[in-house]
């Protein structure tokens, strides 16, 4: 059988004047544009980090706690963002504290998509008893609080990166297989699958090959969306002090240290929250702006 | 029919209260890390642990063990707090009247400012005044309860310094009280003084909470008006020359409040759900801040009270949310 899809085929439709391709929709969409630049920003900081921030995002210097901004009375050059109350720069703090909340958004999100996703087509192309038994354990799952989850899988799994991670995938890939599940089913019952059928395509060529491509779009802007979610949980169990160990630079311990000498150091505080104001919103936006371009119906 | 309701719910509460019991029973017990070695002292020997495991129950079998907690549980004994050395019940009593007084107030604010702005957006409909409201609010739905309750300490603690930013009541007020439900009880004293007191304390963390469910509330209420609005009833209305605004609260909104109302019960579990983390950054002495702690000093028996307190008021609420959405729909209501 040759690399071709009957979906491609059934979705370029020949009458109409030729839509805009997704990319260009996408390239035009300033949300798109502005949050998918952010985005990429921040890659950029949290990868080149050691190259990219001007100090030492350990490095103590109780001479210099403290500083202000700079342009406020009693700042100091080489601080641009001031420095936390053991005198350790913030801007490189904020930017190596990128590191974590990107791995943890692109991680997390990407393993309860995964996971969701493949229990999502099972129980929505295999129906019946698969069918019945997924969407049983998502119901289940659902009726737990996230927040109650969360606190009983930190008390039992302990404290940790790999915790945060597992515990956000534990928690939110019924998001995915919820959404994967019932669009595999209203895509199963299209003409293009039956085609698929009687051609003789085997389950899985139809269900990976013909299907799967179709449901994608929903997909990435969830996963997107879930980035956002993942960061802020990331950065609340830093932030109590349950997620990695302290001398790493995270956004949400320093988002505590900063708490406790607020008075002192405002920007201490300030500095992380609005990084992850800024991601979250970023990635808030991108999802939105990708599900209504990628979304057929959302489209029109 | 709203019997049927209220039983159909009922049963099914307790049955996921008791999944609920199991689960967190076995998840605690398979766990590695062994609550006694966060209690003994470095001098104690294997005696003084055996002791203190006995003392704890913590020595006998899994399912003795469970036995024993069941029982306990039924009977409102859900053992001693292993760090506060007091019965989980009394902690769980003395912490429980704040986080509901809190979510209470937050729901209050989040429904009359997200409620307001959607009918203010519904009366600026197609002007640049409508998709300011959408822009913004298509912003502020990203922004969690924990960013806002920080951000409002920058603003109101630090930058403009009129609220007290830790606590529930300044210490030299908090006499005199005979409920643990201090607002309730100093309003309806006539306690002013006080009352204003814990209100300026409970602030922030309100706004908190209540921003993101103002946020939801806004765009599915502003949506579900402008549907409504161009009812035929509404048309009508407006040909025996009701004002706009009187439009838009008396006919449109009575039709328009029903999926507003559903959703505003399923978001208010987040909202109970979100103290945990904004009370532990004002110091709110409620239910949430108390998990935070019961999880870092691995306090089991804690946690186990404080998971089930969790269900069941998510439950009660799922179920108040029931019931209030039957009642609202008069094919269930006469069915």
């Amino acid at each position: 059988m040759e690399h071709w899809s009957l979906a491609s085929k059934a979705s370029a439709p020949d009458s109409d004047p030729q839509p805009p391709s997704v990319g260009a929709r996408l390239a035009s969409d300033p949300k798109v544009v502005c949050a998918g630049g952010f985005i990429v920003i921040l890659i950029v900081l949290a990868v080149g980090a050691p190259l990219i921030a001007p100090q030492d995002p350990l490095a103590q210097n109780l001479l210099m706690a403290t500083v202000p901004p700079a342009g406020f009375a009693g700042s100091e050059p080489g601080f641009l963002l001031g420095t936390d109350g053991l005198g350790r720069d913030v801007l490189s703090r904020v930017i190596f504290g990128s590191r974590v909340s990107l791995t943890v958004a692109f991680v997390a999100a990407g393993l309860a998509c995964l996971i969701g996703s493949v229990l999502g087509l099972m129980a929505g192309y295999l129906g019946y008893v698969v069918d019945m038994l997924i969407s049983w354990l998502v119901d289940v799952w659902m009726s737990f609080p996230p927040v109650l989850l969360s606190i009983l899988l930190i008390a039992v799994i302990g404290t940790g990166l790999h915790s945060v991670i597992a515990a956000i995938v534990i928690i939110d890939w019924t998001r995915f297989c919820r959404v994967v599940r019932t669009e595999t089913r209203s895509q199963a019952q299209m003409d293009y699958v039956v085609a698929a059928r009687t051609i003789g395509f085997s389950r899985p060529a139809i269900l990976f090959r013909e299907i799967f491509p179709n449901v994608v779009p929903v997909l990435i802007a969830l996963l997107t969306l879930e980035m956002g979610i993942a960061v802020v949980v990331e950065a609340i169990l830093s932030f109590v002090g349950l997620s990695v160990s302290s001398d790493t630079p995270t956004w949400g311990g320093m988002i505590a240290e900063g708490r406790q000498i607020v008075h002192e150091a405002w920007w201490v505080l300030a500095a992380p929250l609005a990084a992850l104001f800024a991601t979250v919103v970023a990635f808030n936006q991108l999802g939105d702006g990708l599900a209504r371009s990628l979304d057929p119906v959302l489209r029109r | 029919m709203l019997l049927a309701v209220i039983v159909n719910r009922a049963a099914m509460a307790l049955v996921t209260l008791a999944g609920v019991a199991v689960i967190v029973f076995v998840l605690l017990r398979v766990v590695p890390g062994d609550p006694v070695a966060m209690m003994i002292s470095p001098g104690a020997g294997p005696a003084d642990i055996a002791a203190l495991k006995a003392h704890y129950g913590l020595d006998a079998p899994l399912l003795t063990q469970f036995w024993i907690w069941i029982n306990g549980v039924v009977t409102g004994d859900f053992g001693t707090s292993i760090t506060l050395h007091v019965y989980v019940t009394d902690v769980l009593a003395s912490r429980l009247p704040a986080t509901i007084e809190l979510a209470l107030m937050a729901l209050f604010v989040a429904v009359v400012l997200g409620g307001s702005i959607a009918v203010v957006g519904t009366l600026l409909r197609r002007t640049p005044g409508e998709a300011a409201i959408d822009g913004l609010n298509s912003i502020l739905l990203a922004v969690p309860d924990f960013i806002w309750a920080l951000a409002l300490v920058l603003l109101f603690a630090v930058a403009i310094p009129v609220l007290p930013l830790t606590g529930r009541i300044d210490p030299a007020l908090a006499k005199g009280f005979h409920t643990r439900f201090y607002l309730a009880e100093s309003i309806l004293t006539g306690r002013f003084a006080v009352a204003g007191n814990i209100l300026s304390h409970m602030t922030m963390p309100t706004l908190a909470l209540a921003l993101p469910l103002a946020a939801v509330i806004v765009r599915l209420l502003k949506q579900s008006l402008k549907e409504a609005m161009v009812q035929d009833y509404v048309l009508l209305a407006r040909i025996k020359g009701f004002r706009e605004l009187r439009l838009v609260l008396q006919e449109a909104l009575r039709n328009a409040v029903g999926p507003t109302l559903a959703l505003t019960g399923v978001q208010f579990t987040f909202l109970v759900g979100g103290t945990v983390i904004v009370e532990r950054i004002f110091a709110y002495p409620g239910i949430g801040n108390l998990a935070i702690d019961a999880v870092i000093n691995r306090d089991f028996p804690l946690i186990q009270g404080l998971v089930l307190l969790f269900g069941l008021i998510f439950i009660l609420i799922n179920i108040a949310v029931d019931l209030m959405v039957a009642s609202l729909n008069p094919r269930l209501r006469h069915a």
